[in-house]
């Protein structure tokens, strides 16, 4: 069957913050754009994005990018690419200048300038005291950033294809990427997109976990696409979390509650805390108390049917309290947990916020990969990634809280002016392969005839819980292995599914078989990627490997699809202009 | 849910597909209690209802806001209740 084909300079997979501001770089350069999404562009996950952009505008106190540098590499510890966290931290605030002069309604001091809000890890000096470095717009920071840049994006004439899902990406005989495959959703129909160059800006995958702030549509689509067409996946063990999602649900109950006394509690009624860190107990740094709950469920003090959860108990504070402080607590807890703080406590869990890692790419962009001696990347031809499904690698081993919008900003820019001047010395298209389409009509081919088979919603249950209790926060190598081997027979059982309703019109069970496909990849590459660290480092912390071992995991790893084997290559510790920031023990 | 879904239906069902995971949550518990017995008029403004930015829709789920238009009333009393 011949596929209908349309063609672009550019296609980018994903509507979210950093394919908006990618996108509106080539556009208004008149170059002839195509973006793809699940969903309506502003009904991106961006809209979720609260805190704010970090961006060294020193509208408050004196501030320097280079000290936004050191905080974003040791919040790193040490992981982080410095040559990339040196080019972001430098253009953050000709990114912010840029959106403002786009209309974003940024909060404003009296004279005029950007308000910025204090953020923790944000310091002066290399960590001498806070300063207030976030710039936002309320609590809809990202909301109005995505508003922003999508009205300026129609304005560009900048091309959408709303309710399409990209399948795979088409590489030529010489590994070139030379476009994708989509589905329309609406009518079925599958459809190839030949492109000089194509950026995935598909977001994280977060859905991998059993509790997860994420929204349904972060699936990992351009991770998925990565792996398939034999790109390796970056530093998927490092996942960021947050101790106290609504368990079951995953919103969030702000730190803010056990600030007011809200205490934690096993299922022995024991205020665990208070073993974990006795002097700081509840009130324990994040990662501290994610690990202190993670540790009793695995121990078997968890509370509920499955023993998955703890309690967050502040009937104690009395409703008068918990009416007037926290009145959105009580809200989330009545929607989501469907208990009333005033009596009962709330059911929490550690919840997955953030994936650090990703698709590798340099600070243009560009995809790149190992070729090869350990050591010697090269460019993937018309390739590039940008975003939270990109690792560039900005966050490295742990994100400092509000890089995430400033990472869609720069790389988004970033790789559209690189694009503009690579269009430039690649004008043509080159020629689609025979079997352009080949690897995802297979895929759709399998689900339509498919008579009987795995059900879709099982099996992802599985891997989610798969996922949280194996790579969470409380990591071992038992638990690790026993982890790989069971997410391989999800990952079989994700190949065999089978879907009863074999429309083409709006089928969105045969999407959500689609996006299972991609789910599980990821969450392959995170349990393996995790079984082999053996160190504790960010966002990883290994029971039985304590310690940050810089000797022998100061490097980035690299899983591969096929074979679901694991390679390396080292950490940029040498920034673009200044002293390289070695590696010292991180303490705050 | 069990039931075969007619292509309206299906479409509302993956429109319900949000930028935030609270409405994600929320539209979920309503598609699965409602979605099979939507009247003409509740789909319209259903409809009208998956065209707000999330987080108006938010607070109009939440009960923060009532609607400027009437006629969305029912339908969101149904989700706010679900």
């Amino acid at each position: 069957m011949a596929l209908s084909r349309q063609i672009f300079d550019t296609v980018i997979v994903g509507g979210g913050g950093s394919g908006l501001r990618a996108a509106l770089q080539l556009a208004e350069a008149g170059h002839h754009v195509a973006v793809f999404s699940k969903v309506f562009p502003t009904r991106s996950h961006t809209v979720a994005a609260q805190g704010g952009i970090g961006a060294s505008l020193g509208n408050m106190q004196e501030d320097h990018w280079l000290w936004h540098m050191y905080d974003t590499i040791k919040g790193s510890d040490y992981l982080g690419d410095q040559d990339a966290i040196e080019f972001m931290c430098r253009k953050a605030a000709e990114v912010v200048y840029e959106l403002e002069h786009f209309g974003m309604p940024f909060d404003r001091n009296p004279d005029g300038t950007i308000y910025q809000r204090p953020f923790g890890g944000h310091s002066q000096n290399f960590g001498e005291r806070p300063v207030q470095r976030a710039c936002a717009a309320a609590d809809r920071t990202g909301h109005a950033m995505l508003h922003t840049l999508y009205q300026r994006n129609v304005r560009a004439h900048c091309q959408f294809f709303v309710e399409w899902m990209a399948l795979d990406l088409i590489r030529d005989y010489e590994g070139v990427v030379v476009g994708i495959v989509a589905l329309e959703m609406e009518t079925g129909e599958v459809v190839i997109f030949q492109a000089k160059s194509t950026i995935l800006a598909t977001g994280g995958a977060g859905r991998i976990y059993h509790s997860s702030t994420n929204a349904f549509i972060n699936t990992g689509d351009g991770l998925g696409m990565a792996a398939r067409a034999g790109v390796p996946l970056e530093d998927m063990e490092f996942w960021q979390f947050h101790p106290t999602g609504v368990a079951g649900a995953g919103v969030l109950i702000t730190e803010g509650v056990r600030g007011e006394g809200g205490i934690l509690l096993n299922s022995e009624g024991e205020r665990f805390m208070e073993r974990y860190a006795p002097t700081m107990k509840d009130l324990a740094s994040r990662d501290v108390v994610s690990r202190g709950i993670d540790q009793e469920i695995k121990e078997g003090r968890g509370v509920g049917p499955e023993k998955d959860h703890v309690l967050l108990k502040l009937d104690h504070l009395g409703a008068e309290v918990i009416n007037k402080r926290l009145p959105g607590i009580r809200e989330i807890a009545l929607k989501f947990a469907n208990v009333d703080p005033i009596r009962e406590p709330i059911p929490v869990v550690p919840t997955c916020h953030y994936q650090m890692g990703g698709i590798p790419t340099n600070y243009y962009g560009q995809v790149v990969a190992p070729r090869g001696a350990l050591g010697s990347s090269e460019v993937i031809p018309g390739l590039y990634a940008i975003g939270e499904c990109a690792c560039v690698s900005v966050h490295g081993a742990n994100r400092l809280g509000t890089n995430s919008l400033l990472d869609l900003l720069v790389f988004g820019k970033s790789a559209g002016d690189h694009l503009c001047q690579w269009l430039k010395s690649n004008p043509q298209h080159r020629d689609l392969p025979h079997d352009a389409a080949d690897r995802s009509m297979e895929r759709l081919s399998r689900l339509d005839s498919a008579q009987s088979g795995e059900n879709i919603t099982e099996v992802a249950q599985a891997m989610r819980r798969t996922v949280q209790h194996h790579a969470g926060v409380f990591r071992t190598g038992p638990l690790l292995r026993e982890g790989v081997e069971k997410i391989r027979e999800v990952a079989q059982r994700a190949r065999n599914t089978a879907i009863k309703d074999k429309s083409r019109v709006f089928n969105t069970a045969r999407i959500e078989a689609l996006e299972l496909e991609n789910l599980v990849i990821v969450a392959e590459a995170t349990l393996v990627a995790a079984e082999a660290r053996t160190e504790s480092r960010g966002a990883q912390a290994r029971e039985d490997f304590k310690d940050r071992d810089d000797k022998n995991w100061l490097k980035h790893s690299l899983w591969y699809l096929e074979g679901s084997r694991l390679d390396y290559k080292p950490v940029n510790l040498q920034p673009l202009t200044v002293e390289s920031f070695e590696p010292k023990v991180r303490v705050y | 849910m069990t039931a075969t879904l007619t292509r309206e239906q299906e479409r509302l069902r993956w429109r319900s597909r949000r930028g935030l995971l609270e409405m994600d949550l929320i539209l979920q518990r309503f598609l699965d209690q409602h979605l099979t017995r939507l009247t003409e008029t509740e789909v319209r403004a259903y409809d009208a209802l998956l065209q707000l930015p999330d987080n108006d829709f938010l607070d109009l789920a939440m009960g923060r806001k009532g609607p400027d238009d009437a006629e969305l009333l029912p339908v969101l009393e149904k989700i706010r209740q679900s």
